[in-house]
């Protein structure tokens, strides 16, 4: 009897393990059934570096380069900002903040990660639009650069609790080697914790990355939307992310344009397994 | 000449009293053994001595520990702790290249010159011994060295920096009876530049290499000698015990 209540209880654990493989496997392959006919139609680089994206023309133009740049001039801007505020936070959070203070400005980055995007996107677009608008005399304020900002805001939680974990599992005696042979406190952080961090510290980077490159809400309400190959990060952007949500609802089911959303939702698929798979590469060589 | 002295010391971690009112002289160019069971303080005492100790938090002290007669608390800490080096029970090297773990601590100095940092590295691994055994080797990985290897590397790296006084914690305890043997010849050899503090688990150690020995015991120090005395003809019957092997 018992045995058999093992048997049962195994099985069914292992019903749950492989349950997340398969949704994966399956969502995989519907997206690679809906997308690939675009692949066909259009052709693969033509689709991935066309110029244009005016899917509702006559013949429909489905070149996603325009998307593809602006998901990457957002994702790039918001590294540039949050990648050194958010390592800084970590070093002062696990290194040099007072006992207190460590624990309120944990608690503040908590709470920072739990605000939804669409609430920061909607405080970016009466906040930070007009600033950027006024502060750079543009003729709007729904850029690139608006769009950066407000996802640094986003990649920063997952980078500084990433980054500050893997500063607390370099081994406290390496610290303590370098202070004994005289090093300063700022030294011992630049010379040893930081290189004995950073293979933790670059997962961080990827996942704060990976969250970026998947946000849509915050950035659809915030960067304009104009699907334009953007010269400068002053100008509006369209994301892939963005695409997908703006244009799913009025595409018509079996269109080309609607097979072109799916295919862009592999580009996505693509490129974030591809950042994960990295962060965990990173956090497995830490091990 | 009198090195380093302690007087009154006293050291609460929270509520715990781990040193009670000890009084020391370390002389100059000799090696004191420093014995006693686990929890006597010892290791304590010894990161005392470089204000190691106050990275931890609410670790309070009390009365005085001078170097060459100027309260330690006078010197600026990281000047102080290159004047007083510290080897550590298990080999720490640094995640970097043998060179560079050498090199490491005449960098934080501010030495750049290639030249000058190349013999420092080289002086230094010879002290520590190992000169011989890396040097074609010096741009590997530090971690690719045996324990006994990394420890004298860690020895190295320390007097690399160029200290008066080295402080052994328990250098030995994870190596083998040969690597040990080598560890314990390069402190023979340093005290005569350098003077040495040694905290050892292990008693017949403390009767090779050390000039002079002091028991601890439950944060006090029970007795203070020469080697010879402490272990022959002891003044504190716990002592005696304690070296004997009755406990501990």
């Amino acid at each position: 009897m018992r045995k058999v209540k093992e048997f049962i209880i195994e099985k069914l654990i292992l019903l749950c393990g492989l349950a997340s493989i398969l949704f994966v496997t399956l969502i995989f392959l519907f997206l690679l059934k809906e997308g690939i006919e675009v692949f066909k139609s259009v052709g693969f680089f033509k689709f991935l570096f066309g110029k244009s994206w005016y899917p509702i023309s006559e013949p429909p133009q489905l070149g996603i380069l325009p998307l593809i740049l602006g998901s990457l001039l957002v994702t790039i801007g918001a590294a540039v900002i949050s990648i050194p505020i958010g390592i800084g936070c970590a070093i002062y959070i696990a290194e040099i903040a007072p006992q207190k203070l460590k624990e309120i400005l944990k608690a503040g980055i908590e709470l920072l990660a739990a605000i939804p995007s669409v609430v920061l996107g909607f405080i970016g677009m009466v906040t930070l639009v007009p600033l950027v608008k006024s502060v750079f005399h543009l003729p709007t304020g729904l850029t690139a650069l608006s769009g950066a900002i407000m996802l640094a805001f986003m990649a920063m939680p997952t980078i500084v609790s990433i980054a500050e974990d893997a500063f607390y599992s370099v081994p406290k005696t390496y610290k303590e080697g370098a202070l004994a042979l005289g090093a300063t406190h700022w030294q011992t952080i630049w010379r040893v914790l930081l290189p004995a961090a950073s293979s933790g510290i670059l997962a961080a980077v990827m996942l704060g990355i990976g969250r970026v490159i998947g946000e849509t809400m915050a950035v659809m309400m915030i960067t304009g939307n104009a699907a334009v190959i953007p010269h400068s990060i002053f100008v509006p952007v369209r994301t892939l992310t963005a695409t997908i949500a703006a244009e799913m609802g009025e595409a018509v089911v079996g269109s080309e344009h609607y097979f072109a959303l799916f295919a862009i939702g592999i580009v996505l698929f693509v490129i974030s397994f591809a950042i994960n798979v990295t962060a965990d590469l990173f956090l497995h060589k830490r091990q | 000449m009198v090195k380093l002295e302690t007087h009154d010391l006293n050291i609460w971690f929270g509520p715990a009293h781990v040193i009670k009112q000890v009084n020391v002289e370390i002389q100059a160019n000799e090696i004191l053994s420093v014995i006693g069971p686990s929890n006597s303080g010892k290791t304590t005492f010894l990161r005392t001595l470089n204000r190691l100790n106050d990275l931890s938090a609410n670790y309070k002290i009390s009365g005085k520990v001078e170097l060459e007669r100027k309260d330690i608390y006078a010197f600026d800490v990281e000047l102080l702790r290159r004047k007083i080096g510290m080897v550590f029970a298990l080999p720490l090297p640094l995640p970097l290249s043998i060179f560079e773990n050498v090199a490491y601590g005449v960098r934080v100095t501010g030495i750049k010159n290639k030249k000058k940092l190349n013999e420092k590295v080289e002086s230094a691994l010879r002290q520590g011994y190992l000169w011989e055994e890396v040097k074609d080797r010096l741009d590997e990985s530090a971690f690719k060295l045996s324990g006994g290897q990394q420890q004298r590397l860690c020895i190295a790296r320390t007097l690399a920096v160029e200290p008066e006084i080295v402080l052994f914690d328990e250098p030995c305890s994870g190596l083998d009876p040969i690597s040990t043997a080598k560890v314990e010849d390069a402190m023979v050899e340093l005290k005569k530049k350098y003077t040495i503090v040694l905290v050892t688990n292990n008693v017949k150690q403390a009767a090779r290499v050390g000039d002079r020995t002091a028991f601890f015991l439950s944060g006090e120090l029970i007795e203070i000698d020469k080697t010879d005395r402490i272990f022959t003809a002891p003044r504190d019957k716990r002592t005696d015990g304690y070296v004997r092997g009755k406990f501990g």
